[in-house]
């Protein structure tokens, strides 16, 4: 991959449910490596871009671009490869009936690749979970354990680019610390991309480059993780959003 | 002056099939007209404890304390009856959800009518002017469109707000709001809590605010416990947080990213540090 190319790239994009258009004229370049942040309150539009880009709101019209080439509206293999999506609620994005062996062995089948045993155990590992846990079903695992594997899960094809819907907005202080540490760790060791919804500008500045703050279906302000660390973001809303934030530290 | 609300060595056990468990395990509190913040992390007991409050924990559920006294009545002795009059009337409670929360085919007027009715005979009238003042005591707009909106009709904000609303009309002493705004914005908290804070300085009431946001406790209330497995391992003023002592507190407060986060790594609790302790 040349570094002058985005490894996401959406050019005036615009997304619809059914006769509701919810993201307009979106343009967004994201650099191979970077992680980047989408926040705004909720209905924004900032979960509906990624939805889009990994193909769960088709209706939409405009340019996805990952890793330079063009998204087709419909299913694509080449862009699951390359880009998987990790979901806000750990106790609804695992299957209930499956063990984790079969969980994280699914995409794998599905893209026929082999070697799965030694793959899964592989990344029970990488992302901190015991192999004990292997065989478990998603009920006998703790909310951050459940994450771990929904993040394994993505992992599994490894992927350059990791779309993040409020990874740790369902879990503990504490278990989002491990979490937000494994993400960290992850993004350093395989060199991922992140493109990341949060509504908690905390979050941001531990784990992100750059950011844009959305509203109504539009982005308002893109900036730098340093001028959110100074308090420099320009646009009105921004500034309600971290005063919101900073009262309640 | 006597506490409004004592508790002693509180209890909370359910049955399974390895023996009861303790969820709560025997904390000792008073709550008088103040705001009092329990914190702590899923599982730690803090919802038990405000439920066990107003038992509204079901069987096989078990509560027992030395001493539960609110005004002077003791609630564990109170019955079913006796305690409706109680509930709502003179302590009531704020859930976490308004989705779950509200009744979806009642309006919000319909809703609010209700419970000032159930504890006061009042002309529709008058019922209908304490309808409308309250809900602009709780900042809607326009009071007369929203109480007659459905819940589906109003956003997740504007639904806690008509909860508070709810839970404040019967003007009771004290108020248990749990988790009240975990399930909104942040841009909407803030607002939330700002109505909740006014009316309860306001109207002389107990405020006991459950939630496992240590910030957001500590700029609210004036005294906090934090709770761990089912005991309280600290208590102190707010405004002394940060100078919190026990070592799952300071875990807490470390483990959150902050503004201008320049750590590289974010401290994780060990958690057999204090495990039965």
């Amino acid at each position: 991959m040349g570094g002058h190319m985005s490894t996401i790239s959406l050019k005036n994009l615009d997304i619809s449910y059914g006769d509701t258009k919810v993201v307009h004229g979106v343009n967004l370049e994201i650099a191979d490596g970077e992680s980047f942040a989408l926040v705004g309150e909720s209905g924004s539009g900032k979960s509906t871009i990624l939805r889009a880009i990994a193909g769960l709101a088709p209706d939409w019209t405009g340019e996805i671009s990952v890793l330079g080439k063009a998204r087709s509206h419909g299913v694509d293999r080449d862009v699951s490869r390359q880009c998987q999506m990790v979901f806000q609620d750990p106790y609804g994005s695992l299957h209930p009936r499956k063990t984790i062996d079969a969980t994280l062995s699914e995409p794998l089948a599905i893209h026929g690749i082999g070697n799965r045993g030694e793959r899964v155990e592989a990344m029970l590992k990488a992302v901190g979970l015991d192999q004990r846990f292997r065989f478990r079903f998603p009920h006998q695992l703790s909310g951050g354990q459940r994450q771990r594997v929904a993040i394994a899960r993505a992992l599994m094809l490894e992927p350059k680019v990791l779309l993040l819907d409020e990874p740790t907005s369902a879990l503990d202080v504490s278990v989002q610390a491990e979490i937000l540490n494994l993400l960290k760790r992850l993004r350093r060791e395989q060199g991922l991309t992140y493109l990341m919804v949060t509504h908690n500008l905390p979050v941001v500045s531990f784990l992100c480059d750059r950011l844009a703050v959305m509203r109504h279906g539009r982005i308002v302000e893109v900036a730098s993780v340093e001028q959110l660390k100074h308090g420099q973001l320009t646009a009105d809303y921004s500034r309600e959003l971290m005063a919101a934030t900073v009262a309640s530290v | 002056m006597a506490p409004m609300l004592e508790v002693k060595n509180l209890r909370v056990s359910f049955p399974t099939h390895r023996g009861r468990v303790e969820v709560v395990k025997g904390i000792s509190f008073d709550v008088g007209r103040e705001r009092l913040g329990i914190v702590g992390e899923s599982g730690s007991g803090k919802s038990m404890t405000g439920r066990a409050i107003l038992k509204l924990i079901r069987k096989p559920g078990l509560v027992t304390a030395d001493r539960m006294s609110f005004d002077g009545i003791d609630i564990l002795s109170q019955n079913e009856k006796q305690m409706r009059s109680i509930r709502g009337a003179r302590i009531s409670m704020v859930m976490q959800d308004p989705k779950f929360s509200l009744n979806p085919v009642m309006t919000v007027g319909q809703q609010i009518a209700e419970a000032l009715v159930t504890h006061e005979k009042l002309g529709r009238r008058e019922v209908n002017e304490r309808i409308l003042a309250m809900l602009d005591a709780v900042r809607i707009n326009d009071p007369k469109r929203v109480a007659g909106l459905y819940p589906h009709e109003v956003s997740g904000g504007m639904g806690q707000r008509v909860m508070i609303a709810m839970m404040l009309i019967p003007e009771p002493e004290l108020l248990i709001a749990d988790e009240p705004t975990s399930a909104l914005d942040v841009s909407v908290q803030a607002q939330v809590l700002d109505i909740i804070d006014d009316l309860v300085t306001r109207k002389g009431m107990g405020l006991i605010l459950i939630s496992h946001d240590l910030n957001l406790v500590s700029r609210y209330c004036d005294r906090i416990l934090v709770m761990n497995s089912g005991t309280v391992v600290e208590e102190c003023a707010a405004g002394q947080l940060d100078k919190a002592s026990h070592p799952y507190t300071r875990g807490l407060l470390a483990a959150m990213p902050t503004m201008n986060e320049n750590r590289d790594e974010l401290p994780v609790l060990d958690r057999t540090q204090w495990a039965g302790t």
